[in-house]
């Protein structure tokens, strides 16, 4: 079983037999890319590396925990906008069957959509023999409470003064110019949808939702908008209207004895739900929300101690791995 | 070799063939095949090494990722009625594993190398590894999805910690859905591209623009299928419009999304620095002196062709009688004594 080594390294493989002929080379190429010898960083963690780390870690996320806590608590005269907020709990919008319910070809203002809703809207796609408009379980359950805030004089004077409470402006911009639309043409609203019939737990039809207004009417009503805008978690909060401030001299909502007054139209009672009326302000992380300054003084302080306890254990630990000396 | 050794090649879990002069037979039936004994090394320390290190980190990623991904429905069911409802874009869940995360695991899995040759063939002793099954076992796997089940865990929390009776900073709602799902997916891509950044030694130029270029494509594809262009051509099936615009210019998500993405890092990053310090395996003890040789010149000798035939150590492995093995590697039939500096210690 003697083996005739070629002293030829060139050519390898191939078929024996062939000596001196011009086989072809079957080597690969002597490329970095082919002989995985490509220039490449190589990183490794040392202790320099990583210690510093978790010491940066932490310094930086403090003083920004800090900072972001203060924002969100920050107590002041209410100035500048108030923002007045409903807000439902134990309402389950993120559940899926009901995202699915809807239909953003008919609210994009699409006339055969209008008229023939699409299948995910069942039950809630025709009603008497009509297509409904807007269809859908989001649309059929939208929230039809009023609110409205008086200030009260003094305490001698009942006489209430109404706070203007400002109606358009709360929905996203792209969802009030781009997403919703009314159908098309240049009939009166009401003629636009006249095929159509309104949600079954709806007071009113689509077309009336804001008479006053041609541009807060129909689809493109703010309210509704927010409204199909499905929130994440059972507890959530919707803009409902803007409290404008006034101008520099007078704070927006003077300190005093306030009366809402709840026109109740929407009935929570048989899913153990709650409702409530939110004012609030907001800063440039948003409103008073301390999760995430919490989270980072949290996080940063776990940081620096866990920087020190490695500094600790490396230095115990490189200590008695130097005094065993490695001989390979 | 003859054509006798081919049920011990196919038999074999890696059959090796040398091409002769006996025919093509053995050749033709191994897994590899190369012309001359001497190659046996490179194919095993190098070769096999290396693609036991690339399997492994492979694996172990490829699970990570998917868990996170998925398990974070478990912490939403709890949420939303129990009625399963995704946490995502259903775009995204196309996207996820085909195009955003496919070419960092390619790279990783065509590039990565721990040590490179010279060091593989200095050191015979970093192929242990692989023969103790020491890099993904049942034990890794256990790690694996430890890790997934706590990344879920914040990959779930704190956006929704961020979210929760919050609002944008002009008043407008931040808490709807399609806002929840864009945060946990960005915050999800964010992770596992620096995960597989920690877990990536050997950093081409082509690694560099798998990983940052699939974040980037991310971004891209994201802007372009929450575009009002696409979106109204297809409102049935595009459905998040204006959801990236809206969203990316709130600070308090970018700081959501630091804050899941460090705290997810955190864990691994203190575990990949303790456990070589503190539970130490012996390829750790290489690798310390590997390290350690770098930042000085190496004395490494390159080992050299060998072109003289008598020099050449030649052993044959014989399948069928015991005994002729033992004998042919104990080095007694051959002519010269062997040149202590180009053979390595073996273990026994």
């Amino acid at each position: 079983m003697a083996m005739n080594y070629n002293a030829k390294d060139e050519v390898d493989g191939g078929p024996p037999g062939a000596p001196g002929g011009t086989t072809k080379t079957r080597r690969p190429d002597n490329t970095a890319f082919k002989q995985q010898r490509l220039p490449a960083w190589q990183p490794f963690l040392t202790a320099g590396t990583v210690l510093p780390t978790f010491f940066i870690i932490g310094l930086i996320f403090i003083p920004i925990g800090i900072g972001i806590f203060v924002t969100s608590n920050n107590i002041r005269e209410i100035e500048g906008n108030v923002f007045m907020y409903y807000g439902l709990s134990n309402f389950y919008q993120n559940h899926r069957r009901y995202v699915k319910s809807r239909d953003d070809s008919q609210l994009n203002g699409d006339r055969s959509a209008l008229l023939n809703p699409s299948k995910e809207c069942e039950p809630y796609r025709r009603n008497e023999d009509k297509p409904i408009a807007p269809c859908g379980a989001i649309a059929n359950s939208m929230f039809n409470d009023t609110l409205e805030l008086f200030l009260v004089a003094n305490e001698s004077d009942p006489t209430l003064t109404l706070i203007p409470l400002k109606r358009k402006g709360i929905a996203w911009w792209t969802d009030k110019n781009v997403k919703f639309r009314n159908p098309p043409g240049t009939e009166s609203l009401k003629e636009r949808f006249k095929d159509t019939t309104n949600p079954v737990n709806w007071l009113k039809p689509v077309y009336e939702l804001d008479p006053e207004d041609e541009d807060n009417n129909g689809f493109i009503n703010e309210d509704f908008i927010v409204w199909m805008r499905t929130a994440a978690l059972p507890t959530f909060r919707k803009l409902y209207r803007l409290i404008e401030r006034k101008n520099d001299l007078h704070p927006t909502l003077p300190a005093g004895r306030y009366y809402l007054n709840i026109t109740y139209n929407y009935p929570v009672h048989s899913f153990d739900g709650r409702k409530r009326m939110i004012l609030s302000t907001v800063s440039w992380m948003g409103g008073k929300n301390p999760f995430l300054g919490i989270a980072y003084i949290t996080i940063g302080s776990i940081s620096f101690l866990l920087g020190v306890v490695l500094l600790v254990i490396n230095h115990k630990y490189r200590n008695s791995n130097n005094t065993a000396d490695i001989t390979i | 070799m003859g054509a006798n050794d081919v049920s011990m090649i196919k038999a074999a879990h890696i059959g090796v063939g040398i091409s002769g002069q006996e025919g093509m037979q053995a050749m033709l039936n191994s897994d590899f095949a190369f012309s001359q004994f001497c190659y046996l090394q490179r194919l095993l320390l190098v070769h096999g090494r290396w693609s036991y290190n690339r399997m492994c980190k492979f694996l172990s990623y490829f699970f990570y990722k998917n868990f996170v991904f998925t398990l974070v429905h478990f912490w939403y069911a709890f949420f939303n009625g129990f009625s399963a409802q995704a946490v995502y874009d259903t775009w995204f869940i196309t996207c996820y594993n085909l195009i955003y995360t496919s070419l960092p695991v390619l790279g990783l899995s065509l590039f990565e190398q721990d040590v490179n040759e010279t060091w593989s063939l200095h050191f015979p002793e970093l192929y242990i590894p692989g023969q103790h099954n020491l890099y993904f076992n049942k034990k890794e796997f256990v790690k694996c999805l430890i890790h997934g089940i706590y990344s879920s865990f914040v990959l779930f929390f704190v956006p929704m910690g961020t979210i929760y009776n919050s609002e944008r900073s002009d008043g407008k709602d931040i808490s709807d859905i399609q806002t929840f799902c864009l945060i946990v997916q960005t915050s999800l891509i964010w992770m596992v591209t620096v995960q597989i950044a920690l877990k990536t030694t050997y950093w081409t130029m082509i690694s560099h623009f798998f990983i940052w270029g699939s974040l980037g494509f991310y971004f891209c594809i994201l802007f372009f299928l929450y575009s009002d262009g696409l979106c109204l051509m297809f409102p049935s099936i595009f459905q998040f419009l204006g959801v990236a615009r809206n969203t990316m210019n709130q600070s308090q998500i970018w700081l959501s999304l630091i804050l899941s993405v460090i705290l997810c890092v955190i864990p691994a990053f203190g575990y990949q620095f303790l456990q070589p310090l503190v539970w130490p395996v012996n390829v750790d003890k290489v690798f310390d002196r590997i390290n350690h040789c770098k930042t000085r010149p190496p004395q490494v000798r390159v080992r050299t062709k060998l072109k003289h035939p008598s020099l050449r150590r030649s052993a044959y492995a014989f399948s069928h009688k015991q005994g002729f093995g033992a004998l042919i590697t104990s080095g007694k039939t051959t002519k010269t004594k062997p040149n202590k500096k180009n053979s390595f210690p073996v273990k026994k």
